[in-house]
Parts: C-alpha cells; sequence; structure tokens
C-alpha cells in the first residue's frame, strides 16, 4: 500500500476474513450436516460438531439418489460437451480466420447470434427439434407437396417418414448444447493475434492447412484451450434445464437433477443430511476442476476482450 | 478481419464450419423462426390445426396480470441479485486487492462458488432457510423476529430465491473485479496519495471510476445470469410459489408452454425473453466498444 494504515490493514484482513467465512458458511454448513446423524441434523439449531456418519450418508445418497449412474450421465454429458464445444470451435475458428471464401463473414455472424438464443428463449420449439430431427426435412417435404411428385415420378403411392428422436439419448443432451459463441470467438481472437509469418513459413514448406493446424496452431493454442475446458466442463455439469426437458427415463437422469429426489418433502422424515451428502458428492467434481486449473481458468474467464 | 496470408481450397474452409453451422441451424434457428411462427399462432390441444391470430397472443400476454406480475417479480429478482452480489464480490475484491500477501489464497478460497450449479445452491440455502431446521432462519426468527415461513409467504420465497442465486454469482463477480482492480495502474494511486488523498476518497475519486468498464460488463452478465441461469434454483426451492410469488419469466415459460402446454402464449413470453437478450447482447457490445473506457 501507499502509505502505512495500520488500522485499515487489520481491518481488511478481519473484513476479508469475515467475506470469505460469509462465502464460504453454506458449504461448512452442508459439510457439517452431511457427517450428522438424522436425530442430530434435525435439532434446532444442528451442533456444529461433525459426526461420524459421513460415510453412511454418502452411502444412503448414492443409492436413494441413484448417484452412480447419474454421475455417469453428467460425466459423459459434460465431456462430451467440452469436447465438442473445444473441436468445432477450433476448427470453425481455423476456417473463418485462415481462409477467404465468400459465406466467411455470414458464418461467423450466424454463429455469433447464437449467443442471443439461450436454451431457456426457445423451450418448446427446440424440444420438438430433439424429439425429431428430421421433422424440418418433413416440415418442407410436405410443404412443397413432394409426396405427390414422388408418387407421380415413381407412378406409385410414396410417403416419406422420417424420424430421429434424440430425447434420452446421450446426443439429445449433448448434441444442441455444442455450437458455442463464445469459443468461436475467443480462438477467432487468438487465431488473429498469431503472427503472419507461421502461416507464410508453413505455406513455403508446402504444408497443407491440415497439418498447419495441427502442428502450429493446436500446440500454440493450448492455454485458451485449457480455460475453456475448465469453462465448458462446468457449463456442462451444471446444465438443467435441457436435460430436465429431454430426459424421462430414469437412467438418463443427469447427477444434478437426480438431487431433487433427495430433498426431504414436507411430511417426510427430515433427511438434509443424506440430501446434502449427495449434494456434496454431485458438486465435487466441477468443484476439483475449477480449483486444480484455476490459473488457466483466470485467464480465460477474464482475459477475453471485456 | 482476415489474415493477409491465408490458404486456398474449395471445399475445406466449408467443411470445417459444416459441424458449427449445422448445429446452429437445427438447434437454435430453426427453433427460434418455429417460435416465431408459434407465437403469431393459435394452435389446437393436438397441435393439428393451427390458425394466423396476428398478436393476439401478445396482447393477450400483456394483458395478463399474472404475466404483469411475474415481469414485476424478475426485475425485482434480477435487481436484488445484482445489487447483493456485485456489492459484496466488489467488497471483498477490494479487501483482496490491500491484502497484498494472501491474494492467491483468498483467490482460490473465494473461486469455488462459482463451480456450483445454481440448483445446488438452491439445495444448500433450502437447507439454511428451512423454517423449521434452517439456521439462518433461525437466526432471521430470533433476531428480526420474523415469523419466517417461505412455504406460505412469497416476500419470504423470494428472499430464499436471492440469497440462493446471488451467493453463487458472488464468485464470478469477484474474479472480474479483481483483475479489474489489479490492471489499474499503481501510479495513479501513489499520485493521489502524495496529494493527500485518503485510502477511502482515492477508492471513490480512482479505482471506482477505472473500475467502470468492469463495473458494467459486470452488471450486464449479472442480469443475464438472473433472467435466464436462476432456473434451476426456482425450480429447486419454490417451482415459482407461493402464489406465483417467485414465478421469474424463465421458469414462467416452462411452466405455460411445457407443463401448460399453452404453445402460442409461451411462445409469445420465449419471444418477449429472446428480445430482451437480443437488446441487452447489443446494447452491451455498443457500450463496451465506446463509452466506458478510460485506459488507454
Amino acid at each position: 500500500m501507499v502509505e502505512k494504515t495500520p488500522i485499515l490493514d487489520i481491518l481488511t484482513y478481519v473484513f476479508l476474513i469475515t467475506g470469505i467465512i460469509i462465502v464460504g458458511f453454506p458449504i461448512i454448513y452442508a459439510i457439517i450436516a452431511a457427517t450428522l446423524p438424522i436425530e442430530d441434523v434435525s435439532r434446532v439449531p444442528m451442533p456444529l460438531i461433525p459426526g461420524d456418519q459421513f460415510w453412511v450418508n454418502i452411502q444412503t445418497a448414492w443409492t436413494e439418489g441413484n448417484l452412480g449412474t447419474n454421475l455417469m450421465n453428467s460425466f459423459i454429458m459434460a465431456s462430451g460437451i467440452t469436447l465438442g464445444k473445444i473441436t468445432i470451435s477450433l476448427l470453425g475458428a481455423f476456417s473463418i480466420v485462415y481462409f477467404d471464401y465468400r459465406f466467411r463473414t455470414l458464418a461467423f455472424v450466424s454463429v455469433f447470434c447464437t449467443l442471443m438464443l439461450p436454451v431457456e428463449v426457445r423451450i418448446l420449439p427446440t424440444y420438438e427439434m430433439a424429439a425429431n430431427v428430421m421433422s424440418p426435412i418433413m416440415k418442407i417435404w410436405t410443404a412443397l407437396n413432394l409426396d405427390s411428385v414422388a408418387t407421380w415420378i415413381a407412378g406409385h403411392e410414396i410417403t416419406l417418414a422420417l424420424d430421429w428422436s434424440i430425447l434420452d439419448s446421450y446426443t439429445g443432451l449433448i448434441l444442441p448444447l455444442v455450437a458455442s459463441a463464445t469459443c468461436t470467438f475467443l480462438f477467432r481472437q487468438f487465431f488473429l493475434t498469431i503472427p503472419e509469418e507461421l502461416c507464410e513459413a508453413a505455406k513455403m514448406d508446402g504444408a497443407s492447412p491440415m497439418t498447419f493446424f495441427r502442428k502450429i496452431l493446436l500446440p500454440l493454442s493450448k492455454t485458451n484451450i485449457a480455460a475453456l475446458v475448465v469453462i465448458e466442463f462446468v457449463y456442462g455439469w451444471n446444465q438443467y434445464l435441457w436435460p430436465l426437458l429431454i430426459t424421462t427415463n430414469p437412467k438418463m437422469m443427469t447427477a444434478v437433477i437426480g438431487l431433487q429426489h433427495l430433498i426431504p418433502a414436507a411430511d417426510d422424515l427430515p433427511y438434509w443430511n443424506v440430501a446434502l451428502a449427495g449434494s456434496l458428492l454431485v458438486m465435487l467434481p466441477p468443484i476439483l476442476v475449477v480449483l486444480l486449473m484455476q490459473r488457466w481458468f483466470v485467464k480465460g474467464l477474464v482475459d477475453p476482450d471485456k | 478481419m482476415i489474415k493477409r496470408s491465408v490458404f486456398s481450397s474449395r471445399t475445406l474452409p466449408y467443411l470445417l464450419i459444416l459441424p458449427q453451422i449445422l448445429v446452429t441451424l437445427t438447434f437454435f434457428y430453426w427453433p427460434a423462426v418455429q417460435g416465431l411462427i408459434q407465437s403469431v399462432m393459435r394452435s389446437d390441444p393436438f397441435g393439428q390445426h393451427s390458425t394466423f391470430i396476428w398478436f393476439s397472443n401478445f396482447t393477450a400476454l400483456f394483458t395478463d396480470p399474472l404475466y404483469l406480475k411475474s415481469i414485476g417479480i424478475t426485475i425485482f429478482f434480477s435487481a436484488s441479485v445484482a445489487t447483493v452480489s456485485i456489492s459484496i464480490g466488489l467488497f471483498i475484491a477490494t479487501m483482496a486487492n490491500r491484502a497484498l500477501k494472501a491474494k492467491a489464497v483468498v483467490r482460490t478460497m473465494l473461486i469455488w462458488p462459482y463451480a456450483v450449479a445454481p440448483a445446488i445452491s438452491g439445495i444448500l440455502w433450502l437447507f439454511l432457510l428451512h423454517p423449521s431446521y434452517g439456521v439462518v432462519a433461525l437466526a432471521i426468527k430470533r433476531w428480526f423476529g420474523v415469523d419466517w415461513n417461505p412455504v406460505l409467504r412469497g416476500s419470504d420465497a423470494m428472499f430464499m430465491i436471492v440469497m440462493a442465486s446471488a451467493w453463487k454469482q458472488i464468485s464470478y463477480n469477484f474474479v472480474f473485479f479483481i483483475a479489474g482492480l489489479q490492471a489499474i495502474p499503481k501510479s495513479l494511486i501513489e499520485a493521489a496519495a502524495i496529494d493527500g488523498a485518503s485510502p477511502f476518497r482515492r477508492f471513490r475519486t480512482i479505482t471506482l471510476p477505472l473500475l467502470s468498464p468492469t463495473l458494467f460488463f459486470v452488471t450486464v452478465m449479472n442480469i443475464i445470469y438472473s433472467f435466464f441461469e436462476t432456473f434451476g434454483v426456482v425450480h429447486m426451492m419454490t417451482q415459482g410459489g407461493p402464489g406465483g410469488a417467485t414465478n421469474i419469466l424463465v421458469y414462467k415459460v416452462y411452466q405455460d408452454g411445457f407443463i401448460g402446454l399453452n404453445m402460442g402464449g409461451s411462445a409469445a413470453q420465449s419471444i418477449v425473453l429472446m428480445s430482451l437478450i437480443i437488446g441487452v447482447t447489443v446494447l452491451q457490445f455498443k457500450y463496451v466498444e465506446k463509452k466506458v473506457q478510460y485506459t488507454g
């Protein structure tokens, strides 16, 4: 600091610690509750000394909440979304920055505008789409009355019926979420800062576009990829509305949504210890990812434009 | 913008962008257009016939007292979440920025709630504010003499979803504020100190104005968050109740459309939300480019 202000410095630390405790309180309290037996957790106020029932509660939550299946589903969904988003954004940004073609700007703008269309504003039509991905083709087919055209050409009755539902499937959980304006934008910005000489040199040496992409762009993008892995994994893991809409089969349920069944209802026994043990388990993977990859994550979150 | 030296290929660039375009067309633009069409149609419950009815869905929407109430609730909710999480985030970030030695530790201890799903934050706070077992609820009852009952009283339920939503967002704001604070040149602060400005005055006249781009960005992000990403919080905690007191717009779209199967009305609601988010995004880009920029 600029001048010595011992009182202010002490106050700073006092406030800081208070702040950290306030922010950490819900989780600390949940951890304590998760270690207690039901008698203690339903006492008012709950004792603040951890009990020894942690593993018991975790086990109950695991079986009651079907966490084995749910966590696996969440893991597949989050990894799929992360991998998908990063892959198609890398390729897309490469195409937009390193090639000159007619629809380049249009492609970029149309990808970028998806930023303004979160699932929340197109719930029903997107659900209908997932119920039959072929529906646009069907609609256009019917609108143009192509059935009769086909019948006329073939000389006998022909109807087209295309049906591909991705409800209750991993494809359904992942595919609609892999388009990413932010990732594409980020990679585009990053590619633009890469010196022209690299591309020129690669071309001079006779490298094909894909060789250049693999051998030069990918290694250079490592840090950005790491940052996006964190952000997108957390995003994928914490998805709520979309999985809620398209999964009805308990085998396809994701962990976050499954927790709902652990919350004690009004006239149930208050098994909050189990509900909180389950919650802790479900929130652990994304927290670990964030903490372990903190450096890249902060860089990726804060750096892009602003 | 494009590179000076580019590759030339007829098909490759199209192939590379194809997956992205396919996904956006199928799952973003086609549904959006469908929503737009549905919003000016009335369809029978079986979805067999639909008739074009101009803007009836919209006029019905804006004369529906429940919808108007939901708008009011959403604005109040969004403003509360933004105010609570921004002020706490900014306060902690300012403190952390002063505590030179412990910055990394403090960041680690504050960053993790970012990874907690809004819905799980909802569970944590549901327990803390539980009318019979919650410790925070107990404190509220004891200290403020309030007859705390979020199951029956709307304002209590609103407080509950605000707490759960704001808590989770503090760490996001903190990360941006600490980055913004660190970017402020030390020389300015030192110069002001030499001129005899007190720490508080320095904060008000130097730090805060220089932080305004970050503040603006974070405010926009918080509004978007509280409008759209808090669905899980509401679904876990209150399901829009009691009596629609926490029925924010996003939850209402889901309830009317997906549960109530009112296609036209829900589509109209979606279009309203869509125009809202388009407006906010445009505003954001306009301002971030132009106005709120002090440092060169």
